[in-house]
C-alpha cells in the first residue's frame, strides 16, 4: 500500500543541497555554561552536517535529559528533545520506521549509561543505523553535581562527599560486550578529530557508538585534561588507524606492543625494538578491539583514542524491509479482505 | 436405539482436562462449528498460567467454556450445562459451576489411582455416589478409540493423541454441531500427513458414533438458528480485533503502522497477530522493555506512523512518563491496555477492569488523554478505529481498555466490508512559509503533523514546555497555565465528536444501570432478565470513558439512582460522583472473573424490593452504597 508518507518522500529537495555550518544554527542562544565541553562537540556537528549531503529535512537529532540533552535545539534540523534515558529507543523506532533519514542521538553518561542502560546495551546488539554521541563528563551535571555511572570510585561530589564506592563503567568496553558494530571515543579538545570520527560513524551502517569526552567546567572540571590536553595528550593517548602501527609519545617514539593477551609500552629508541614490533590496528579484528578498550583505566598505558571497531553486520532496519519483501515475495501483497476473513469464517444468508 | 430429541434457546459447555490434553483446540473447533451452523456464540478459554504443569495436578487444569444459542449470547455462560472432564484434576476444578443435573462426560481413563491422588481425591468421585445429582456418562476413551480403529492400519501412538478429537465429536452429536467445519479445518492443519488427518476425521466421526449407540446419552439437544443479520462471519477476540483494527485503521488512514511492545499477559497476543502481518507492511519491534516499547512507537509517530504500543497494568505503570511526553509533544499515538488483576504482578491470567483511575490519572503534571473502552471482542475493532481516528484527528496519544476477559474471549463477528469504513484523515503540515510547530487546528485544537521530511519545516519538541504556537520552550507563568489549558480543552472537545449516551428503556425513571468495557454482556443479559419479569430498568452502556459522552450529566439526574456494575472496588462510581455530584450504587466484584449474569440480576432484584418498600410501606429503608 501507498502510503502517504511514501507521497512526502517523493517529492524531491526543492533546491540545492549545499549548505554551511551557518544553516545549521538555529536562532537561539546557546545556554550550556561559557567553557562547557559540550559547545566544541556542537561546532564540530553543525560543520560536518553539510558534508553529509543529506537534505536538511532528513537530519534528525534525538536527546534524552541531562546537558546533553540541549543539543538538539542547537540543530537547525528536525529534532526531539525526549525523557531521561529514551533516547534510543525513540531513535530506533524513528529510523525502523524511516529508514531514509539519518538519525542522531546525543547523550550523556548518566541519561546512556544509567537510567537508558537497558536501552543502550540492546541498541547496541540490535544494530539500528543510528549514531550515537556520548558527552562523558563522569558527573551528572544538571542536577548539579552527583557521581554518575562513569565517575571513578573515590570521586569526590555532592552525593558522595567522602568518594564515591562504585567502580564504573567503561563505556566503549561496554558497547562491545553488547556486540556494537562501530565503538569509537573522541575528545572536546580536537575538533577536527572528533569531526572525522562524526563522519566516519555516519558512514558506518549499523549503530555506531562515540564516547566524547567533555570537560564540565563547573562540577568535575579537568576530568581529562591529562588525555585531552594538547601538551599530554601525545604522551597519555594512542591513536587508533586502521591498519597503522599504535604509535605514540610526542616524538612518536613509544609503541604498543602485545605480550600475549597483553598490551605493553615499548621504547622505540631503545635497542632492539623496531617498529615492526609495534601491533597494527586492525578495526575490523573484533578480539584485538577488547584488548584496546581494555586499556582504559590502566596506569600505565596510553589511553586508546579514535576508532576501537568498524564492523559490518546488517542494520535492523534492513533486516525488517527484507522481511517485508520476501514475504511479500512469497506470499504476495496482503489484501485487507483476506486478512480479515482469517482462517475460517461462514456465511449467513 | 431411540433417541428424543429437545429444543433449547442456549447451551454452555465447557470442555476440561490437563494442559497437554488439547482443549482450547477442541473449545475452539465447537465454537467455529457453533457460528457455523448459525448460532451466536461466545467462548472463553481458561488456561493456568504454568506453562507445562506437571500432569494431572490441579493447578494444571485447562479449560475452554462455549456458550451458544439462538439469541441473547451476551457473556461465556453463568452456568456450565455440559462439563466435559478428561482427568480427576479437571472434574474438581469445574465441578462447583456446572448446574445441577448438568451432564458431565468424563474419560475414565483419567481417574486411575494416581490422577486421584494428584486431584485431591480420597475416594473415585465416579464410584462414590458424590455426582447423583449430574448425568454422568463414562467412556473409556482409550478403549473405545482401540475398537474403532480396529480395522485401519494407524499406530496406536498416533490414535491415542486423538482422545480430544474423539470428545468433540460426542459433544458434536449430543448438540447436532456439523462435523464439516472440523474436518475440513484438520485437513489444512495436517495437510500432507495423510495417517494423521484419517486419524482425527475418523475419530470425530467415532465419538459422534459413539453418543449415537450410547445408552447414557437420551436426549439430542436441537438449537435453532439465530437471527443474525445476513454476511460473512468469523469468530474472533478481543487481541484479535484490535491486531485488526490497527491494520484497517492504518490503511483507512493512508499510514505505515508501527507497533512497539514487550509481552505480556494477556496482551501478547496482539503482538504475535501484529508480527505475523509482514505482508500488509506492518513495521513493529519486539523492544526490550516497556518503556522501550512505548517510546520506539513514539518515535514512529514523530516519523509519521500509525504508532501503537500494547500492553497491561505492570506494563502500564512503566509507560507512565513517555505517555506524559506523547501528551506534550502531541504526538498521535495508540495505547491498548489488557486490563489484568493487579495491584503489582496481581492475577497476570485474570481480568479486572482496575486500570481506569491511571488510565485517566496516572501521570505527572496535569495531564488529559482521551481513554475509550470497548464492549466486546468484536468492539474491539470499532474502538481501535476509534482510539486512531481520534488520535490522528486531535494529535493526541488515546488509551484503549479493554481487559483480559474480551481480549481472550470470542464470538462471531460480522466481518466488514472495507470499502465501507470511514476513511481516517491525519492532518499533516502544509505549507512550509506559515509553518509553525504548535500553530493549531482552531476547531480541533490539534497541532499540524510536521514529520521529518519535510522541506523547510525544521522544527524541534520535547517535553519541556513550549510556547504556543512557536513551539519554542518557555518558562513563561502566564504561557504554562495557557498551555495547560489548552491541552485540556482539546481532549475535552472531543465530546463534540463522539456519539451521545444511549439509554435502553425508559429516558428516565427510577433506576440506570450505567456500566463500561467488558461487563456489557452481562448487564445487558442481567437486564433482559428483569424485563422478563416485568422489572422497569433503563440501562446504558459506556465507551467513551474522557471525555463522557455529553449528554451523561443530563441522563444521570433523569433517574433516581444510578448503578454501577464493575471489576474494581468503584473507580467510575469515584469519577462520575466526582464530576456529576450523582450519588452512584456501586456493583463490585474484584475476584479476576467477569460477572455472571445472575449475580447482577439477583443484586438488582434486591434494590428493587428495598425501592419497593421504600415507596409502598412506612418501613424505613437504607439504601446502600453499594450492593
Amino acid at each position: 500500500m501507498k502510503t502517504i508518507i511514501d507521497d512526502i518522500l517523493e517529492k524531491p529537495h526543492a533546491g540545492e543541497t549545499s549548505y554551511t555550518a551557518k544553516d545549521f544554527k538555529p536562532d537561539v542562544d546557546v545556554r550550556w555554561c561559557a567553557g562547557c565541553g559540550a559547545i566544541s562537540v556542537l561546532s564540530p556537528a553543525q560543520r560536518l552536517m553539510p558534508e553529509l549531503g543529506v537534505p536538511k529535512e532528513k537530519i534528525v537529532y534525538i536527546s534524552g535529559i541531562g546537558c546533553s540533552g540541549r543539543f538538539p535545539y542547537y540543530m537547525d534540523t528536525y529534532g526531539f528533545h525526549s525523557i531521561h534515558g529514551r533516547a534510543l529507543p525513540i531513535a530506533s523506532g524513528l529510523k525502523i520506521a524511516r529508514p531514509d533519514l539519518s538519525v542522531w542521538v546525543v547523550t550523556g553518561d548518566g541519561d546512556n549509561m544509567s537510567i537508558g542502560g537497558n536501552h543502550f546495551i540492546h541498541a547496541c546488539r540490535r544494530n539500528v543505523d543510528i549514531n550515537v554521541m556520548m558527552f562523558n563528563n563522569e558527573v551528572y551535571s544538571l542536577t548539579k553535581g552527583q557521581f554518575s555511572p562513569t565517575s571513578h570510585r573515590g570521586q569526590v561530589t555532592k552525593s558522595s562527599p567522602l568518594g564515591s564506592l562504585d567502580d564504573p563503567f567503561n563505556p566503549v568496553a561496554l558497547a562491545l560486550g553488547a556486540s556494537a558494530t562501530f565503538v569509537a571515543r573522541g575528545h572536546d579538545k580536537d575538533r577536527a578529530q572528533l569531526q572525522q570520527l562524526l563522519q566516519k560513524a555516519h558512514q558506518h551502517k549499523g549503530f555506531s557508538f562515540i564516547e566524547i569526552y567533555t570537560n564540565c567546567r563547573i562540577f568535575n572540571d579537568g576530568a581529562f585534561d591529562l588525555y585531552t590536553n594538547a601538551d599530554t595528550r601525545s604522551d597519555s593517548t594512542v591513536w587508533l588507524e586502521h591498519e597503522q602501527p599504535l604509535v605514540f609519545g610526542k616524538n612518536k617514539d613509544k609503541g604498543i606492543k602485545l605480550d600475549g593477551f597483553n598490551p605493553v609500552v615499548i621504547d622505540l629508541t631503545a635497542e632492539g625494538n623496531s617498529i615492526s614490533d609495534v601491533l597494527v590496528h586492525n578495526e575490523k579484528d573484533s578480539t584485538l578491539a577488547f584488548i584496546l578498550a581494555n586499556m582504559t583505566y590502566s596506569e600505565v598505558l596510553p589511553r586508546p583514542m579514535g576508532i576501537i571497531q568498524n564492523l559490518e553486520r546488517s542494520s535492523y532496519e534492513e533486516r525488517v524491509v527484507d522481511q517485508i519483501t520476501q514475504e511479500v515475495e512469497k506470499k504476495g501483497a496482503g489484501s485487507l479482505e483476506s486478512l480479515l476473513q482469517g482462517g475460517s469464517f461462514w456465511e449467513i444468508n | 436405539m431411540e433417541k428424543f430429541k429437545e429444543h433449547v434457546e442456549d447451551v454452555t459447555v465447557r470442555f476440561a482436562g490437563d494442559s497437554g490434553d488439547g482443549m482450547q483446540l477442541v473449545g475452539t473447533q465447537f465454537s467455529d462449528s457453533s457460528g457455523f451452523a448459525g448460532n451466536e456464540v461466545n467462548t472463553f478459554p481458561d488456561f493456568p498460567s504454568e506453562i507445562r504443569a506437571p500432569e494431572g495436578t490441579l493447578y494444571g487444569v485447562s479449560a475452554f467454556q462455549v456458550h451458544f444459542g439462538t439469541r441473547n449470547i451476551n457473556t461465556t455462560g453463568d452456568f456450565v450445562d455440559v462439563l466435559v472432564a478428561m482427568n480427576a484434576a479437571s472434574l474438581k476444578v469445574n465441578l462447583a459451576n456446572v448446574r445441577t443435573h448438568g451432564i458431565i462426560i468424563v474419560n475414565t481413563e483419567g481417574f486411575d489411582e494416581r490422577s486421584l491422588k494428584l486431584a485431591g481425591y480420597a475416594k473415585n468421585p465416579l464410584e462414590d455416589g458424590s455426582l447423583n445429582n449430574y448425568q454422568l456418562v463414562l467412556i473409556d476413551m482409550g478403549k473405545e478409540l482401540k475398537k474403532a480403529f480396529i480395522e485401519l492400519d494407524i499406530p496406536s501412538k498416533l490414535i491415542q493423541r486423538t482422545k480430544n478429537i474423539f470428545a468433540l465429536g460426542v459433544t458434536y452429536w449430543l448438540f447436532h454441531r456439523p462435523l464439516e467445519p472440523t474436518v475440513s479445518w484438520i485437513n489444512k492443519k495436517f495437510k500432507d500427513k495423510e495417517d494423521v488427518i484419517l486419524a482425527n476425521v475418523h475419530s470425530l466421526q467415532a465419538g459422534w458414533n459413539f453418543a449415537e449407540k450410547n445408552p447414557d446419552f437420551k436426549t439430542q439437544y436441537l438449537i435453532d438458528r439465530s437471527n443474525l443479520p445476513p454476511g460473512k462471519y468469523r469468530s474472533i477476540t478481543g487481541n484479535q480485533a484490535v491486531a485488526l483494527g490497527l491494520v484497517v485503521a492504518a490503511t483507512k488512514a493512508r499510514l505505515p503502522l508501527f507497533l512497539g511492545s514487550y509481552p505480556i499477559t494477556p496482551a501478547t497476543d496482539i503482538l504475535h497477530a501484529i508480527s505475523g502481518y509482514k505482508r500488509y507492511g506492518v513495521k513493529h519491534l519486539q523492544a526490550e522493555d516497556e518503556i522501550a516499547g512505548i517510546t520506539s512507537a513514539l518515535g514512529a509517530a514523530f516519523g509519521g506512523s500509525l504508532a501503537v504500543t500494547t500492553t497491561s497494568g505492570p506494563g502500564l505503570s512503566l509507560k507512565s512518563e513517555a505517555i506524559g511526553l506523547a501528551i506534550m509533544t502531541e504526538l498521535p499515538l495508540i495505547i491498548v491496555d489488557v486490563m489484568r488483576a493487579g495491584p503489582s504482578t496481581g492475577l497476570p491470567t485474570k481480568t479486572e477492569q482496575s486500570d481506569l483511575m491511571i488510565a485517566m490519572y496516572g501521570r505527572h503534571g496535569e495531564a488529559p488523554m482521551p481513554v475509550l473502552a470497548a464492549a466486546s471482542s468484536s468492539d474491539c475493532f470499532d474502538m481501535t478505529m476509534e482510539a486512531a481516528r481520534i488520535a490522528l484527528k486531535y494529535m493526541t496519544p488515546v488509551m484503549l481498555l479493554t481487559d483480559g476477559y474480551i481480549g481472550q474471549a470470542s464470538e462471531p463477528w460480522r466481518i466488514p466490508d472495507v470499502a465501507t469504513l470511514p476513511d481516517i484523515a491525519p492532518h499533516f503540515a502544509e505549507d512550509a512559509k506559515t509553518f509553525k510547530p504548535y500553530a493549531r487546528n482552531p476547531e480541533t485544537l490539534g497541532r499540524m503533523w510536521a514529520i521529518p521530511g519535510l522541506q523547510g519545516m525544521e522544527h524541534r519538541i520535547g517535553g519541556l514546555e513550549k510556547e504556543d504556537g512557536s513551539g519554542i520552550v518557555s518558562h513563561d507563568p502566564i504561557n504554562h497555565q495557557k498551555m495547560v489549558e489548552i491541552r485540556q480543552r482539546k481532549v475535552d472537545g472531543i465530546a463534540n465528536d463522539i456519539p451521545e449516551l444511549e439509554v435502553i428503556g425508559p429516558a428516565e425513571g427510577d433506576i440506570l444501570l450505567l456500566s463500561w468495557g467488558s461487563t456489557y454482556g452481562a448487564v445487558r443479559t442481567a437486564v433482559g432478565k428483569l424485563k422478563e419479569k416485568g422489572h422497569i430498568v433503563s440501562y446504558a452502556h459506556l465507551r467513551y470513558l474522557n471525555p463522557f459522552p455529553k449528554n451523561l450529566g443530563d441522563v444521570l439526574h433523569r433517574f433516581e439512582r444510578v448503578v454501577i456494575p464493575e471489576l474494581n472496588t468503584g473507580q467510575l462510581k469515584n469519577l462520575i460522583q466526582a464530576k456529576y455530584l450523582k450519588p452512584v450504587i456501586g456493583i463490585n466484584k474484584v475476584q479476576g472473573k467477569p460477572f455472571k449474569s445472575v449475580e447482577l440480576e439477583e443484586k438488582i432484584e434486591v434494590l428493587l424490593s428495598m425501592e419497593n418498600i421504600k415507596k409502598w410501606s412506612s418501613k424505613k429503608v437504607d439504601i446502600p452504597v453499594d450492593l
